[in-house]
């Protein structure tokens, strides 16, 4: 038998419904591989609880009340509250800090029967793309433990391809699951925007923030992505109001019939991000311009996997989504105009870090503040306080507004034309520890591919398509339209079914 | 009419007030909302503003925000969005209020009422949702303040009017009307000493005819007698300014019931930059037209239309509807006794005369139990127009029913107050009035019409008051006549 740690979701599920092998064994042999916290993907582990729910797990199987995902582990980004461990959102400011309860995903996934392995590390708050910015250090990348596995869910990507855990959850406000998933060779979806609750999460930016499962499969990622999701209308008013639904269903379309009425899956590529616009040289007119630094093994990868959908049945055509380079100062005025009020409520008064010796409140507050928050979190927070601030406003947030309204017109246009848009997830793969760590900016561009699902809400993953420079893994973003993340895992299950650049390990990973 | 000038100036006053919705639960959590617990047991995680937690609307406040613009005569916005007023205070949890700042609920309308005789209107600019703060508590801890988050996320609705009251007498006039609405229609308690009606008067004074002059809010009062003493020493200490020559600067201020007096708290220099902007955890607050006709459907009976409909259906005087209707408790009472309509004007005077006056003697209203309930007052009202007693003996039923309780008839029977009706023997008590009471006979017949009188009182007398005057009357004027 394959090493346990090897296996994926389902095959777990299946051994320990057959009773090959018990909760507690499963959950004893993951807890081996996080001891000495490899890659600091961890940020609390207490084996006392995990087998204590690993015991519970065996009690339901052997009673028949199992739920789907019984006995499997998972382990979950460190911005789910959790009662049963420490919740720190990877800041100084909630260390030591525990929840009086479950995030309603941790308790959903629970539900389903997964056994929690304990919390995983990201940038403080959620606020980055390489980890780095993580209070508690820097997550390293499995494929090349000098090089960042992406953030903000970098822990788990990392947990996840390092065999550490055979799942994890993420949560993805602008990419955080997409390009760690991406960086570390796995397979992430972040869902349609309200289908998985919020409560629970530490806020970063409400409008956009979506948690989502980072497995090793699309396969898997729809097992976990199907607990995780549900109405929660009691507790999170912008949990969207449609009935559970099996994620798993269409994985087993052929993309040859998989389209509208039977007909060939069409697969739409932005101009924009390939061939000609990814390589077009400046345009004065554009503020921002990214898609010439993506780098010539990224889109030669992209080109192949969409050769490879092309050869099982799908159509590839051209899309357009001409508003899309805008995600990027739209976004980081929108994410940080929330990020600064979310925040707020970090005051050292009721929970959390407090300054010790101050003079006044203010003080008290402005202390608090200073010692609490990271450097990148305390960027955000003032760059959300100027665009909200009176005079600013108009000029700013509402005409980030506006212009993410145009961003969601241009999807809305493109699914006209195809059933699911495809394209690279970051311009380039995992980039060295401290390359970007002095040029918030460098790393803000990087962002532009997986930002415009993000602001229209869509559905949308990574899965990977191969190794690019240096060895590293790249990964291709599918992105649907709404509440389609059937149609998502079908493709990317039906790639994962004719490829094999899923079940690729860093050769460290024994 | 022109308004009333003080020492040659107008003035201008405009209303915001905050009524603390009746719900049971918070405004965005379940908490309960119940006043006067222990500190922070009435504060659940969201109210903490705990990390992960997320506001959901309380229906029940929203339904109340509807019920006040339909009895305003508002616009229910079919849209209308929550935002962020973001601040630090120890007391504000999340490091912002949530609370609708654009568009409001509730938009337009008015509060009438009677000043003297003189009806006035108010125009309404706005209602909207917002939660409370909680409690900064500067007693009882040394060098520290204690934090109590009972009343945060307490649902109130902030009603701001236009500046359009023009002396302290109509501020607490609108006032009070205002609180008569809302505890009328049972969307607020109305408890001013606890807060759950308080009010901030923006005052403003200026020459007739001249711009509007700059104001000054004088925050948090919370009684009507404070009310009227903070805005007229207000008025006086603005008109002072004027006069020695200096310019009034903007300024919130409180007034202080010891000394009489507004203080500064803060000027416009101070104002925060609150950087509202729309709350992405709480989608749009939509109101359709259906929710809408529901409310209605459901609310009570507005006091003026109730007013009306007695003056209608009852044939009382609209003084007697007025009165009435100042109180739902007290409307109620008289509805249950005006059983039968010809006997409403009898129900009405008793509702307002003797039931008001014991209710008074006692310190208490219409909403406890009236020790004569409405039914037993009907029935005594009917014994009365029936002729089965004297308006007289009434009372002395109404007092022993009052002081220790009873059946209406069983009262009549056991006090043997039950009006002569027989009469046959009320001849023969008349025959011996007239033969022991000759003089008087003869002064009458010699055209002396107070002989009549002495004879229906001695008639009267004779029958230990169980006559029935009316019937005495038309026998002593049979047999005189």
């Amino acid at each position: 038998m394959t090493e346990l740690h090897h296996l994926g979701v389902a095959e777990l599920a299946a051994l320990l419904k057959n009773k090959e092998v018990s909760a507690v064994e499963v959950a004893t042999r993951f807890l081996a591989n996080t001891g000495g916290n490899p890659h600091n993907a961890f940020l609390d582990i207490d084996s006392e609880v995990t087998l204590a729910q690993a015991r519970a797990s065996d009690a339901k199987l052997a009673s028949g009340s199992a739920g789907p995902l019984e006995g499997v582990p998972v382990a979950h980004k460190d911005v789910f509250v959790t009662k049963d461990f420490v919740t720190t959102a990877g800041s100084k400011m909630l260390s030591g800090y525990r929840s009086p309860f479950d995030a309603t995903v941790v308790a959903r996934l629970r539900q389903a029967g997964m056994v929690s392995l304990g919390k995983l590390n990201c940038d403080e708050f959620a606020m980055g793309s390489s980890n780095e910015n993580s209070a508690f250090g820097p997550v390293t990348n499995p494929w090349d433990t000098a090089r960042v596995p992406g953030g903000s869910s970098g822990g788990s990507a990392a947990a996840v391809a390092a065999r550490l855990t055979p799942a994890a959850t993420g949560t993805d406000t602008g990419g955080s699951i997409r390009q760690p998933a991406a960086f570390c060779g796995i397979t992430g979806i972040k869902p349609t925007y309200g289908r998985a609750s919020r409560y629970g999460m530490v806020a970063y930016a409400s409008s956009l923030d979506q948690a989502g499962p980072m497995a090793r499969s699309a396969e898997d990622c729809a097992l976990l992505l199907t607990a995780m999701c549900g109405p929660d209308l009691d507790r999170d008013s912008t949990s969207l109001n449609v009935a559970e639904e099996n994620f798993s269903k269409d994985l087993l379309r052929p993309l040859a019939t998989a389209g509208k009425n039977g007909q060939p899956l069409r697969i739409g590529v932005p101009t924009q991000w390939l061939g000609g616009g990814a390589h077009s040289p400046l345009d004065p007119d554009r503020p921002f311009r990214h898609a010439e630094g993506t780098h010539e093994t990224v889109q030669a990868r992209i080109e192949a996997a969409c050769d490879a959908l092309r050869s099982l049945g799908a159509e590839v055509v051209a899309v357009s989504l001409p508003n899309a380079s805008l995600s990027i100062p739209v976004y980081y005025i929108v994410a940080c105009a929330e990020a600064s009020s979310n925040l707020s409520r970090f005051d050292g008064v009721k929970f959390g870090h407090r300054a010790k010796d101050y003079a006044d409140l203010t003080d008290m507050y402005k202390k608090t503040r200073a010692e609490g928050f990271g450097q990148e979190v305390k960027r955000r927070i003032m760059t959300g306080a100027y665009v909200l601030s009176h005079g600013y406003y108009d000029a700013y947030y509402l005409q980030a507004q506006k212009i993410r309204r145009m961003i969601a017109d241009d999807f809305r246009q493109a699914f006209a034309k195809c059933d699911v848009i495809a394209g690279p997830v970051a311009p380039s793969t995992a980039w060295a520890l401290g390359d970007n760590s002095d040029d918030p900016v460098a790393s803000y561009l990087a962002d532009i591919f997986t930002l415009p699902a993000s602001l229209a809400g869509l559905p949308c993953m990574s899965l990977p398509v191969g190794l690019g420079d240096y060895g590293l893994p790249v990964g291709m973003q599918l992105i649907g339209s709404y509440l389609q993340e059937a149609q998502l895992l079908n493709v990317a299950h039906q790639y994962q079914l004719a490829t094999t650049h899923h079940q690729q390990r860093p050769g460290a990973v024994a | 009419m022109s308004a009333k000038l003080v020492q040659g100036y107008e003035v201008v006053i405009g209303f915001e007030t905050h009524a603390q919705l009746s719900t049971e639960s918070k405004i965005f959590s379940r908490a309960p909302t119940a006043f006067g617990a222990e500190p922070n047991t009435q504060a659940c995680a969201v109210d903490l503003a705990l990390p992960g937690t997320l506001p959901v609307m309380n229906v029940g406040a929203v339904e109340r925000a509807i019920q006040l613009g339909l009895a305003l005569g508002s616009h229910i916005a079919e849209r209308s969005i929550f935002a962020r007023k973001n601040y630090f205070y120890p007391d504000l949890p999340k490091g912002y209020q949530i609370s609708q700042f654009e568009i409001p609920v509730v938009q337009g309308g008015e509060v009438s009422f009677l000043l003297g005789d003189e009806k006035k209107t108010v125009r309404l600019v706005r209602a909207h949702l917002e939660e409370d703060a909680g409690k900064s508590l500067h007693e009882d801890f040394i060098g520290q303040s204690g934090i109590d988050l009972n009343r945060a996320g307490t649902p109130l609705l902030e009603i701001v009017t236009e500046p359009d009251m023009r002396s302290s007498d109509e501020a607490v006039a609108y006032a009070k009307k205002l609180h008569e609405i809302v505890t009328w229609i049972g969307i607020c308690d109305g408890n001013m000493q606890e807060g759950s009606f308080r009010c901030d008067a923006n005052v403003s004074v200026r020459k007739p005819g001249a711009p509007l002059g700059t104001r000054r809010e004088i925050k948090n009062l919370n009684s009507f007698k404070f009310m009227q003493q903070a805005i007229d020493y207000e008025v006086r200490w603005q008109i002072e300014e004027l006069e020695d020559g200096r310019e009034i600067q903007q300024a919130t201020v409180l007034f202080n019931p010891d000394t009489g007096e507004t203080r500064a708290m803060r000027t416009k220099e101070d104002a925060a930059d609150y950087r509202y902007f729309p709350d992405p955890d709480l989608p749009p607050l939509v109101i359709g037209r259906d929710w809408v006709e529901r409310v209605r459907s459901e609310m009570v009976e507005l006091p003026w239309v109730m007013a009306e409909r007695f003056v209608r259906d009852y044939g009382l005087p609209e003084y007697d509807a007025g009165i009435l209707t100042q109180n739902q408790a007290m409307a109620a009472y008289f509805e249950g006794a005006a059983t039968d309509q010809r006997n409403a004007k009898l129900a009405s005077n008793w509702t307002m005369g003797e039931v008001s006056r014991r209710l008074n003697i006692d310190g208490r209203g219409f909403d406890a139990e009236v020790p004569v309930s409405s039914t037993q007052l009907g029935t005594l009202i009917g014994r009365i127009a029936d002729g089965t007693i004297s308006n007289n003996a009434a009372k002395q039923v109404f007092d022993v029913l009052w002081t220790e309780s009873g059946e209406v008839d069983a009262v009549i029977e056991a006090k043997g107050l039950r009006q002569m009706n027989d009469s046959s023997a009320l001849e023969a008590i008349i025959e011996e009035v007239l033969a022991a009471n000759a003089k008087n006979v003869e002064e009458f017949k010699a055209g002396n019409a107070k002989a009549f009188n002495a004879l229906v009182g001695q008639a009267m007398k004779a029958s230990k008051g169980k006559a029935n005057p009316a019937q005495v009357n038309e026998l002593l004027k049979q047999k005189l006549g």
